[in-house]
């Protein structure tokens, strides 16, 4: 048992400093993100909705800082995270199932994720705006 | 909670550079990573100028060049020289592979050559991989069946049984996939990591085999098993193109379903 331990203090070669992204590693560090900033935000809107209760003050309140830049870059940020979290989480799922271990395919439906999840805000947006 | 930095004694330092002394108009730089153990320094990458005009077509070859011309004591392993044993897994160009199957021409600039992530080292380029050779051990790959030799005859396996196998058998055990791992690299402890979830799997798979059951209790855990989550690296670092993250999700299907 002693030989196993015997390179216990030698130095640690270099592991994220070196690897290189692919699109599958790339997306599901951003997925453990989002997971934790959506969790951030659903908790916000519960709050938000809770404060509603106490009268429409509050309500003015929410609606000065959604009408802000900085509100509506928070609001269409979030559209976002949501779109993306929802579609890659539609991947795990499959995967689940034992479908898109392929590596095109899981390359692929990594790109669909990236990119639908832009349309997708792009159109929560537009129907948000009645401008669809 | 993870160490995403490299702790003190590993950080790596600038090294030597060796210039090249044939005058080729054809050079390539190539920075090895190396660590002496009989020094007491940290880490550090060397350059080497290496002539490309008078080199054979795989990064192996390099290195067989730089021990020949420059640095004799350039440590790494390597045996059969063509992709079969798995003994130069290497992280080259940021991606886990077999030095002796990968082309240099396929890499663009200077050529980086680090040994495989997130081991201790033992010198050089060479990494030290008991943990998994000891959860490889923890899986029991060898075919479990109540039949003893006595029988005389051979357990039979039908093309279609046998197919299943295909996409795994293959596999050599070189560790590029365990170690291109994230998950590896934080829980390498407890999680098994892609190599020898793919060879549980294996024997999993196996119609030969009598303790598929046993097998399948034994991997599911929250840390030996769970921990995948699905990165690919393994898939996309694999030198034969076999795909662990299949297996393990095959591993995951199973469990769900029995």
């Amino acid at each position: 048992m002693k030989e196993e331990k015997q390179y216990e203090n030698n130095p640690l070669t270099p592991h994220l400093q070196i690897y290189k992204w692919n699109i599958s590693s790339l997306l599901s560090i951003t997925h453990r993100i989002i997971t934790v900033v959506n969790l951030f935000a659903i908790t916000l809107i519960c709050f938000w909705i809770i404060s509603l209760y106490f009268g429409p003050a509050n309500y003015e309140v929410t609606q000065l800082f959604l009408k802000s830049f900085f509100g509506k870059f928070f609001i269409i940020s979030l559209c976002w995270s949501f779109s993306f979290h929802v579609l890659n989480e539609i991947r795990h799922l499959a995967w689940d199932l034992g479908y898109g271990f392929d590596l095109k395919v899981s390359k692929i439906t990594g790109l669909i994720t990236i990119l639908g999840s832009f349309i997708l805000t792009a159109l929560i947006y537009l129907i948000g705006k009645n401008l669809l | 909670m993870s160490q995403f930095s490299l702790p003190k004694n590993s950080k790596i330092l600038k090294g030597d550079y060796y210039e090249d002394k044939t005058g080729s108009t054809n050079i390539k730089n190539i920075n090895v990573y190396r660590w002496n153990p009989d020094d007491g320094k940290n880490p550090r990458i060397d350059t080497f100028e290496v002539d490309m005009n008078n080199c054979g077509p795989k990064v192996l070859d390099i290195l067989f060049k730089i021990k020949n011309e420059f640095d004799s004591s350039l440590t790494f392993r390597r045996s059969c020289a063509h992709g079969v044993c798995g003994s130069c897994a290497m992280n080259v160009d940021g991606v886990n592979t077999l030095s002796c199957i990968k082309s240099h021409s396929d890499i663009n600039g200077e050529i980086n050559i680090y040994p495989l992530p997130h081991l201790k080292v033992v010198k050089d380029l060479i990494g030290d991989l008991s943990n998994l050779y000891k959860q490889y051990e923890s899986i029991q790959p060898w075919l479990k069946t109540s039949k003893t030799n006595l029988e005389k005859e051979e357990i039979l396996q039908s093309e279609k049984d046998r197919s299943k196998l295909d996409g795994y058998y293959e596999c050599i055990l070189c560790a590029c996939c365990s170690t291109s791992c994230p998950s590896y690299w934080w829980n390498g402890e407890k999680y098994l990591g892609p190599a020898v979830l793919l060879q549980a799997y294996r024997w999993i798979a196996d119609s030969r085999d009598e303790e598929k059951k046993e097998r399948l209790k034994k991997v599911a855990d929250e840390f030996k098993l769970y921990r995948c989550h699905t990165i690919m690296n393994c898939a996309n670092s694999c030198p034969k193109g076999l795909n662990p993250a299949k297996a393990i999700g095959s591993i995951k299907k199973m469990l769900a379903t029995s």
